[in-house]
């Protein structure tokens, strides 16, 4: 097992035609992830050589679902583009749509979101601006780099992509079951509530490590859901204690308004539903090492 | 980015939602010519990006040009939480016979937007949040279909507005809706939404944040973006394409990805506690391909920060390569030459460490220190901060 991508992933990638959908693309595929074809509407009928694979290019994501049965989609559109990519991902009911891109407007995001959930939520769209998933030994889809770790008992969700490789770092001797980059932006498609629901109902999970940033209160939310619905351990990470108020730190939803968003609010909320939290990624992975130790 | 009061108030007047007439000053001369202008009692208003202006003795009160004169002596380079006041707006001033609140905002939570109105303006919201919550109506809108003539209605029956002030103030919040709507931006607020004696409603003080990831489709935001307001350092950086963000502290910062670089600036801010209390500097994203050249644009931003006395380089190579990093570090420091005086540490983990670290310790840099994690290599740069 693993959460929402394993080795029946069937991949698609829409902008696989583009320089960052290729160069990601053949990571992906050198990393045993089954990519069965890209999207580009202008590029339809043709196909791409990448690395001795011969991938078809199809016009639109409900085709590409026809003729591959592809059920993932990565998208690497560019931002100004990217809404009508993931509407086209939704009006096809792929069950899995994970957008890479960084940049896209806010607004951008409400309206797919809203289209999604006018139609059921029957695709779940993680991102965007995130680094995507991968389930290690079974299929990688988006930017995570398949070396750091292979696969084992943690689940890992973050915001934030390079926090994701670190903490995948620092625990590489115990492995990851499936890590999932949710994102950094304001408005995001599945979030730390998802995941860890799905970790909780994944066999192969045997404990849980979140990682939240400043911005927004997902944190607070997930410490609530913890506290009623997840049963296996978990231990967090929250960066930015030292982040001034009311400045973007980068990622675009990473922003403390007043006195809210706090990382020292996400960390509060986080312990009183039982959840350790580590000062530092050094220390949370300590954490985890300690509670595979007493499992 | 916020926009000042006054720029809200110009986005305002340009679709429609009626507002005071107002002129921005730099100096007492200026407010005094404005006042003459507008004539009558006005209204000297601090132009920072920051709540609380009024309780500071940032909005004065003036009856004729000379008191406005004062009141601008008094307000310009005043320090309000932080940021000093470098102009004002000089606004008409307004009988008014009530105050209300409205706004539409970005809802996190529901990954949707989301209007308040409220008949008990004035206040801070966050205020009447706690202490009237009934009071405050709150009401979902959807990103899809946005706010029309019936959902404006609906906001405004909701807040209780008085029957006989609807036909005033709905096409106002239809305004305000379009504001949001067709500026990107991601609240829109005004506090207070007046009724003066007159019965005219106008938004008399208005707060709007513009998404930053939309200006692709917005000529007009670059200008809202003023010189005169950004750090020059913050300038620069920006030029580079560098997400940058200054802080007041001594050690810089440069890492890849934000997530990374925040948990960095705490873990500076941890050790420096061991160490007079010595934080970091700034924020610095280079990103996922760290190139030789974005390196150097960083460290170039970062050295000519008088504030800096030492420099930590955080780098987890996903996508990027260690050795990328390192050579972009090597080849920094050789152009910047003689003028790089401050010692840099760098810690460097994941794709070809190895060969990263063994760049580094070829090229043997006086000023480079390697430490092999996070923690240590932030406790090591504190310590040569403070040294």
């Amino acid at each position: 097992m693993s959460i929402f991508l394993d080795e029946n992933s069937k991949i698609i990638v829409q902008g696989l035609t583009g320089s960052e959908g290729t160069k990601h693309a053949t990571r992906m595929l050198a990393s045993g992830s089954n990519i069965v074809g890209g999207v580009n509407p202008r590029k339809a009928g043709t196909t791409v050589e990448i690395d001795g694979a011969t991938l078809p290019i199809f016009g639109t994501v409900a085709e590409a679902m026809q003729e591959t049965g592809a059920n993932v989609s990565v998208i690497f559109v560019p931002p100004a583009f990217a809404k009508s990519a993931v509407l086209e991902a939704v009006d096809a009911e792929i069950p899995l749509a994970i957008v890479i891109t960084e940049g896209i407007p806010v607004h951008d995001s409400a309206q797919f979101w809203a289209h999604a959930k006018a139609k059921g939520n029957a695709t779940r769209i993680v991102g965007p601006n995130c680094p995507g998933i991968i389930s290690p030994g079974k299929s990688n889809a988006g930017i995570i780099p398949a070396t750091i770790t292979g696969a084992g008992p943690i689940g890992l969700v973050s915001k934030s992509g390079t926090l994701t490789y670190q903490m995948m770092f620092e625990l590489r001797e115990i492995g990851i079951s499936t890590a999932v980059g949710i994102g950094g932006d304001p408005i995001i498609g599945t979030t730390h509530i998802d995941a860890l629901a799905a970790f909780e109902q994944d066999p192969e999970t045997k404990a849980i490590v979140m990682i939240g940033e400043i911005g927004g209160d997902a944190e607070e939310r997930a410490a609530d859901f913890i506290r009623e619905n997840v049963t296996k351990p978990v231990v967090a990470y929250v960066a930015g204690f030292t982040a001034p108020e009311g400045k973007t730190m980068g990622h675009a939803g990473a922003i403390v308004s007043g006195s809210s968003g706090t990382a020292q609010a996400k960390k509060e909320a986080l312990e009183a539903a039982g959840v350790r939290v580590g000062k530092t990624p050094s220390e949370t992975a300590s954490l985890m090492r300690e509670v595979f130790a007493n499992l | 980015m916020d926009l000042f009061e006054y720029q809200a108030r110009d986005v305002f007047e340009s679709y429609g939602v009626p507002v005071l007439p107002g002129i921005v000053a730099d100096t007492p001369e200026e407010v005094r010519a404005a006042a003459e202008k507008l004539g009558g009692t006005v209204v000297v208003k601090a132009q920072v990006k920051t709540g609380g202006r009024g309780k500071a003795g940032g909005v004065k009160v003036a009856h004729n040009p000379d008191q406005a004169y004062e009141a601008a002596q008094a307000i310009l380079g005043l320090d309000i939480k932080g940021h000093v006041v470098k102009r004002v707006m000089v606004a008409a001033g307004a009988r008014i016979a009530q105050e209300f609140y409205f706004s539409i905002l970005l809802d996190r939570a529901n990954r949707s937007f989301l209007s308040l109105a409220s008949v008990e303006g004035g206040m801070e919201i966050e205020q009447l949040a706690v202490e009237k919550p009934e009071a405050l109506a709150r009401i979902e809108v959807d990103p899809a279909t946005g706010i029309d003539e019936a959902k404006a209605r609906e906001i405004a029956d909701a807040a209780g507005f008085p029957e006989d002030l609807l036909d005033r103030i709905v096409p106002v919040i239809e305004r305000l809706w379009w504001v949001f709507r067709d500026e990107d931006a991601t609240l829109v607020e005004v506090n207070p939404l007046v009724l003066t004696e007159s019965g005219q409603i106008i938004a008399l003080d208005g707060k709007v944040t513009i998404d930053e990831n939309a200006d692709f489709r917005h000529e007009n935001h670059g200008a809202l973006v003023e010189a005169g307001d950004v750090d020059p350092l913050e300038a620069k950086a920006k030029e580079s394409d560098l997400n940058y963000v200054k802080l007041d502290g001594e050690v810089g910062i440069i890492g890849n990805g934000a997530g990374l670089v925040m948990s960095t600036l705490d873990v500076v801010s941890y050790a420096g506690e061991q160490q007079g209390g010595v934080k970091p500097a700034n924020f610095l994203d280079i990103g996922g391909g760290a190139s030789a050249e974005v390196m150097a644009a960083g460290l170039d931003v970062i050295l000519n920060d008088p504030q800096v006395k030492s420099v930590f380089v955080n780098v987890f190579g996903g996508i990027t390569a260690c050795d990328a990093v390192a050579n972009g570090i090597v080849g920094a420091l050789g152009k910047l030459g003689d003028t790089a005086t401050k010692p840099l540490v760098v810690r460097l983990d994941g794709n070809n460490v190895e060969e990263g670290r063994r760049i580094l310790a070829e090229a043997n840099h006086p000023l480079v220190t390697v430490v092999d994690t996070m923690d240590d290599a932030a406790a090591k740069a504190a310590e040569l901060a403070n040294a």
